[in-house]
């Protein structure tokens, strides 16, 4: 009996979506050697003190980062000073308080708020947030505690406590729904035990919260953390743009993402629009550095689920 | 002991309290959203904003028309090159990715997700529009087509892994050949879910702002060129908050509004496409 | 030329192991064409290997290794030239849980075969087709009004005769079945039972199963494996009225498995 032989397209059908597989990998590379590439003649020129210098003069031809570096990290660090507890809290709410008819509704609205474009945020930001934090919030602190150099005025609106705060409500629905994952890992009975001991509700969360979701929820911040790095848009239009290092959060300020966005169109002269380039690469690798400890912390927690915790 | 039990109960209703209290500041902020876009963006929402190209500073009436064909052009042309490329990585990974080749796409993937978007105007930038020497669709589609990507990826692979091994047994002893029971059993039986990937990518694309500053650029007229500069409604947006006008605040407003309302409705077709279909006798 | 009463299958020596794991030892048996044969033993005991042996379903699985002859109508099925899309067509398989193809009506898991075979047909052809499985499958009438119903939506009886209907559209020389009652129900367990009867008439049916009832209803030929090795093949009368072997009959009356 003649069977016919050959599965040839077998092997050219598995060849095509290797080669297209291929594709993303080359076009990772090339991102990254196409931001080296840009950057080499600021990173030449300036060497070690790109990162650390803290002068950005255009006219002058010098170039520091150190100023946007700070000012990404402070937005960054209020915008998760905020977003975290927020999250965590509603997290647990949504999980183990909320009526069943009410959890599907708010993981809705969590979700429809990490689908609104971030220009929208910034446009909300600038007439809406901005107006409110300054006349309820920022002018009467510094009226009172005005001698705490991070409280120090005078208060204009755009600052980098408002880019924080906007920044806060964008990180939100992702740290949420890591959060979510990482609590319903924990073992019903695990629950039930602390329960059937005579412990009130609460008592369940902070025991079984405390003992098994405090990692989990580090990797939902730092995931969290990568988001709030790369923002650019809510943060351009409302952190005020000025690339100076102060202590005040209710003074304006500059981050690596904005500084890029508002100036590169701009950059006259190669080592001006090379300098922006390397911004970039910075903020690549840290964005890279954060999100890869974030899925180290996350994988590693699935895998000591899995073990049985 | 009396107290005691007291102050706990206290404690415990204390709690119940803030976590409820951390869920409303949770999703107040989308109810003051819409409401805002609402109320300010109906000023200007009317039928010539479709239709419209916009007019100068003081002039009222006009348009984001050429934004929106703008938007639509740049999306459409970065997932026509982002979906094969995408899907096929997607089937590779999900089907035959095993060994280092696979572990590094899988890292590069996750790599090129959590890379900001800024950073992916800058790669259209300096591959696309330095070489050509002009702003142009291209780049911008560039741009945008590496953020479209890596979702799609991960969204196919995830959705072909959900689909149980006996199917693929069932086709493979049917004297299927592997590649035809890949792509009309398996990928067909994930495909709604596949969908729902491709329809999310393209409502995060659509609204994208930061990739198009220096890819697109955004254009005051219609463009009907593809290697010119071309307008985009985020960018639009963008010009008109941050400008010092009054009219221009308000065409902002509309504008989002049609922006959000484009997202949203994909975004919607999404969550339809999910659906478990269930069969009613 | 083989000869029409010559044995369908020809197995000679084989062993096969998964890693350093051996789960068969030197089986060697014949299988007459249009009998049911009934593969049974204990758990472990290679059942299920045995039969994806003889489809080349393990071809996939990593650490897989084989030796020995499987002669298919006078071809070894596995020496060079044989495609194995190709072999399992001709030795088709249902499996122990249902599993018609998820969202298919009922009309295409029985045409898919067909369609994606490559074999064009007019479509009054291939309606046909799918008729004549689904008779022969014993569904046609419960089915005939809701073709265009998803699959998924029979009964876990409906659905295991669908797989089998989607196996005989592709016409095998052989169906394998590797314990096609475990998942159902003792109605839906009769109903299949009767069919492989049926169709044991013009077809060649192996049969895994751990239930000797069945083995003894519906099996021309009972094969015994015990710990991956054939222990005794002869008819069903004989296995289960005046068995050679000793290990057999501690199995059928009970002792152990």
């Amino acid at each position: 009996m003649a069977i016919p032989t050959g599965n040839l397209k077998d092997r050219l059908f598995e060849r095509a979506t290797a080669l297209f597989a291929g594709i993303v990998l080359a076009l990772a590379l090339l991102l990254f050697a196409l931001l080296v590439r840009e950057s080499l003649p600021a990173l030449k020129k300036f060497g070690f003190s790109f990162i650390t210098g803290t002068t950005w003069d255009p006219v002058a031809e010098t170039f520091g980062a150190l100023p946007f570096i700070y000012g990404t990290l402070v937005t960054s660090t209020i915008a998760l000073l905020i977003a975290v507890p927020l999250s965590v809290g509603a997290a647990v709410f949504i999980n183990d308080f909320a009526p069943p008819w009410l959890k599907g509704p708010v993981s809705f609205l969590a979700e429809l708020l990490a689908a609104i474009p971030s220009v929208i945020y910034g446009l909300w930001g600038i007439f809406v947030l901005v107006p409110l934090l300054r006349d309820h919030f920022m002018k009467p602190v510094t009226r009172v505690f005005g001698w705490i150099p991070l409280f120090k005025g005078p208060v204009y609106g755009p600052s980098m406590l408002a880019a924080g705060v906007l920044l806060a409500i964008m990180v939100v629905p992702f740290i949420l729904s890591v959060s979510r994952e990482v609590m319903a890992t924990v073992p019903q009975r695990q629950k039930e035990a602390v329960l059937s001991l005579g412990g009130t509700r609460w008592e369940m969360i902070r025991i079984v919260i405390g003992q098994h979701c405090i990692p989990g929820i580090f990797g939902a911040t730092i995931l969290g953390l990568g988001r709030a790095i790369g923002e650019t848009m809510a943060v351009t239009m409302l952190i005020g743009n000025r690339p100076d290092i102060l202590l005040s959060i209710f003074q304006p300020g500059y981050s690596m993402a904005a500084v890029i966005a508002n100036e590169f169109t701009e950059a006259t002269g190669d080592l001006y629009l090379s300098s922006l380039i390397a911004v970039g690469l910075v903020l690549f690798l840290i964005t890279f550095a954060v999100n890869l400890a974030a899925r180290w912390i996350l994988t590693r927690l699935v895998a000591h689920a899995s073990r049985g915790i | 002991m009396e107290s005691i039990a007291i102050r706990r109960k206290l404690t415990d209703r204390a709690m119940t309290g803030l976590f409820l209290f951390a869920a409303i500041l949770v999703v107040a902020p989308l109810f003051l959203i819409f409401a805002d876009l609402l109320w300010k963006g109906a000023k200007e929402l009317r039928w010539s904003l479709l239709t419209d190209l916009p007019h100068p500073v003081g002039e009222t009436g006009g348009g984001i028309a050429n934004g929106i064909l703008g938007t639509l052009t740049i999306s459409g042309l970065a997932m026509a090159v982002g979906i094969p490329v995408a899907v096929m990585t997607g089937i590779y990974l999900a089907e035959y990715g095993r060994g280092w080749f696979a572990s590094i796409v899988r890292f590069c993937v996750d790599t090129l997700a959590g890379v900001p978007s800024i950073i992916m105007g800058i790669f259209g930038y300096v591959l696309v529009v330095l070489p050509m020497k002009r702003f142009s669709a291209w780049a911008a589609a560039a741009a945008l087509a590496m953020i479209f990507i890596p979702i799609v990826v991960r969204t196919t692979e995830e959705m072909l892994k959900t689909v149980p091994h006996s199917v693929r047994e069932a086709a493979l002893a049917l004297g299927i050949e592997r590649w035809k029971a890949t792509l009309f059993i398996t990928v067909r039986t994930a495909w709604s879910g596949i969908v729902t990937g491709i329809l999310l990518a393209m409502a995060r694309i659509l609204g994208e702002t930061a990739p198009l500053l220096f890819t697109a650029l955004g254009n005051q007229f219609w463009q009907s060129r593809l290697d010119g500069p071309i307008a985009a409604i985020p960018l639009q947006v963008f010009t008109y908050a941050i400008s010092p006008y009054e009219d221009w605040h308000d065409k902002a407003w509309a504008g989002a509004v049609v922006l959000i309302l484009m997202v949203l409705s994909i975004s919607m077709a999404a969550r339809f496409f999910t659906r478990e279909k269930k069969w009613k006798p | 030329m083989e000869t029409v009463n010559s044995p369908i299958l020809k197995i000679t020596e084989l062993s096969a192991w998964f890693g350093a794991n051996q789960v068969l030892r030197n089986i060697a048996m014949n299988i007459e064409r249009n009998t049911v044969t009934s593969i049974m033993g204990p758990s472990g005991c290679g059942k299920s290997t045995f039969i994806r042996c003889l489809n080349r379903m393990h071809d996939l699985t990593p650490g897989f290794r084989l030796s020995g002859g499987i002669v298919y109508d006078g071809t070894d099925i596995y020496s060079d030239p044989i495609d194995p899309v190709a072999l399992r067509r001709k030795v088709g398989m249902v499996f122990q849980q249902p599993n018609p193809f998820p969202r298919m009506s009922i009309f295409e898991n029985v045409a898919v075969g067909l369609r994606l075979n490559g074999k064009n047909m007019p479509k009054s052809e291939l309606a046909g087709r799918v008729e004549q499985s689904l008779r022969m499958a014993a569904l046609w009438n419960e089915a005939k009004d809701h073709l265009s119903r998803p699959g998924t939506s029979l009964s876990g009886g409906q659905q295991q005769r669908l797989c089998i209907a989607r196996a005989l559209a592709v016409e095998p020389g052989i169906l394998l079945m590797d314990e096609p009652c475990s998942a159902l129900d003792p109605v839906s367990t009769g109903k299949i039972e009767e069919l492989i009867e049926e169709l044991g008439e013009r077809l060649t049916i192996i049969v895994v199963t751990h239930n000797m009832q069945q083995a003894a209803r519906i099996s021309d030929f009972v094969a015994f494996f015990l710990m991956g090795d054939l222990v005794e093949l002869d008819r069903s009368a004989k296995i289960f009225t005046n068995p050679s072997d000793k290990r057999t009959e501690e199995y059928i009356t009970g002792r152990f498995g």
